[in-house]
């Protein structure tokens, strides 16, 4: 009798690992301010998947409870950025990262 | 054979959720308007979501559907509809050499968590919630969140006030 495995959790960190590099070249490549920022969230997306795959094959409660403080800080962080990216639309009429450089000397 | 049929039904699943979550990913960094970006997220997390309930994480996939597709791509959204983007519509995507060097390097990084996964498998100290109490997995997460890690749960309280406040300093008009 043929039997199924069940899936084992290598497939679930190549799939984080593909979705953190697809927000990895997201963040390179865009050059509007919000697209990046969305691409972050990628990112942090990915790295949870990761937590909660190595929570539930080593069967610990820790992963879950720092994919939840990682929503948090991504909440907390979209509140913030987008507050940001108001302002910087208000002072400079744009948001393309290329024209924003006050930052540099 | 009942342990067969539950195995394929979660493959199926497994696949069918891990490959519309790739392809809405690559939607989300290709397309030109935001709006559409941030759709395709919403699916993305979707996806993610039914990744989670497969890993017996109920309560994880329901704050993911609140608050990543809920809140904030909502925020997002909002914010994209107050900002003018029309010009970034009209000139288009540029490929510059900056770019297709970052991506090379970005499926380079890539390369290097592959051999990483499947070079060993991921070997640890293995805890005590195994699958039964996974099954109440929102209970023990709750006990283990007001119990073992009460402190960092209120630092993020916080972190969530200073963020607000900080949000409204920022968008509050000079004068």
């Amino acid at each position: 009798m043929w039997t199924v495995p069940s899936i084992p959790p290598e497939v679930y960190l190549v799939l984080s690992g593909i979705l953190f590099t697809i927000g990895v070249i997201g963040a390179l490549t865009r050059r509007n301010a919000i697209v990046v920022f969305m691409s972050i969230e990628l990112m942090l997306n990915a790295v949870n998947l990761s937590f909660i795959t190595f929570s539930r094959f080593l069967q610990s409660m820790d992963g879950v409870v720092f994919a939840f403080f990682v929503m948090a800080v991504a909440a907390a962080e979209a509140a913030v950025g987008l507050a940001i990216f108001v302002m910087l639309y208000r002072s400079r009429e744009t948001i393309n990262v290329d024209e924003v450089n006050l930052l540099k000397w | 054979m009942a342990e067969n049929i539950g195995n394929l039904f979660q493959w199926l699943i497994f696949l069918g959720a891990g490959f519309l979550s790739i392809l809405a990913s690559i939607l989300v960094i290709t397309r030109k308007n935001p709006i559409h970006s941030a759709l395709f997220m919403v699916l993305t997390f979707l996806c993610v979501a039914v990744l989670y309930i497969l890993l017996h994480s109920q309560f994880i996939a329901i704050i993911q559907v609140v608050v990543y597709a809920g809140a904030i791509v909502m925020l997002i959204v909002f914010v994209i509809m107050l900002l003018d983007l029309e010009e970034e519509l009209r000139r288009g995507l540029k490929i510059v050499y900056s770019k297709v060097i970052g991506s090379f390097l970005a499926l380079i990084f890539l390369l290097g968590i592959l051999y990483s996964v499947v070079a060993r498998s991921p070997a640890g100290k293995v805890g005590v919630y195994d699958l039964d109490k996974m099954k109440t997995s929102t209970k023990t997460f709750g006990e283990v969140l007001f119990t073992k890690y009460l402190f960092p749960f209120e630092v993020v309280s916080i972190l969530l006030v200073a963020a607000i406040i900080g949000a409204v300093v920022l968008s509050k008009r000079r004068r």
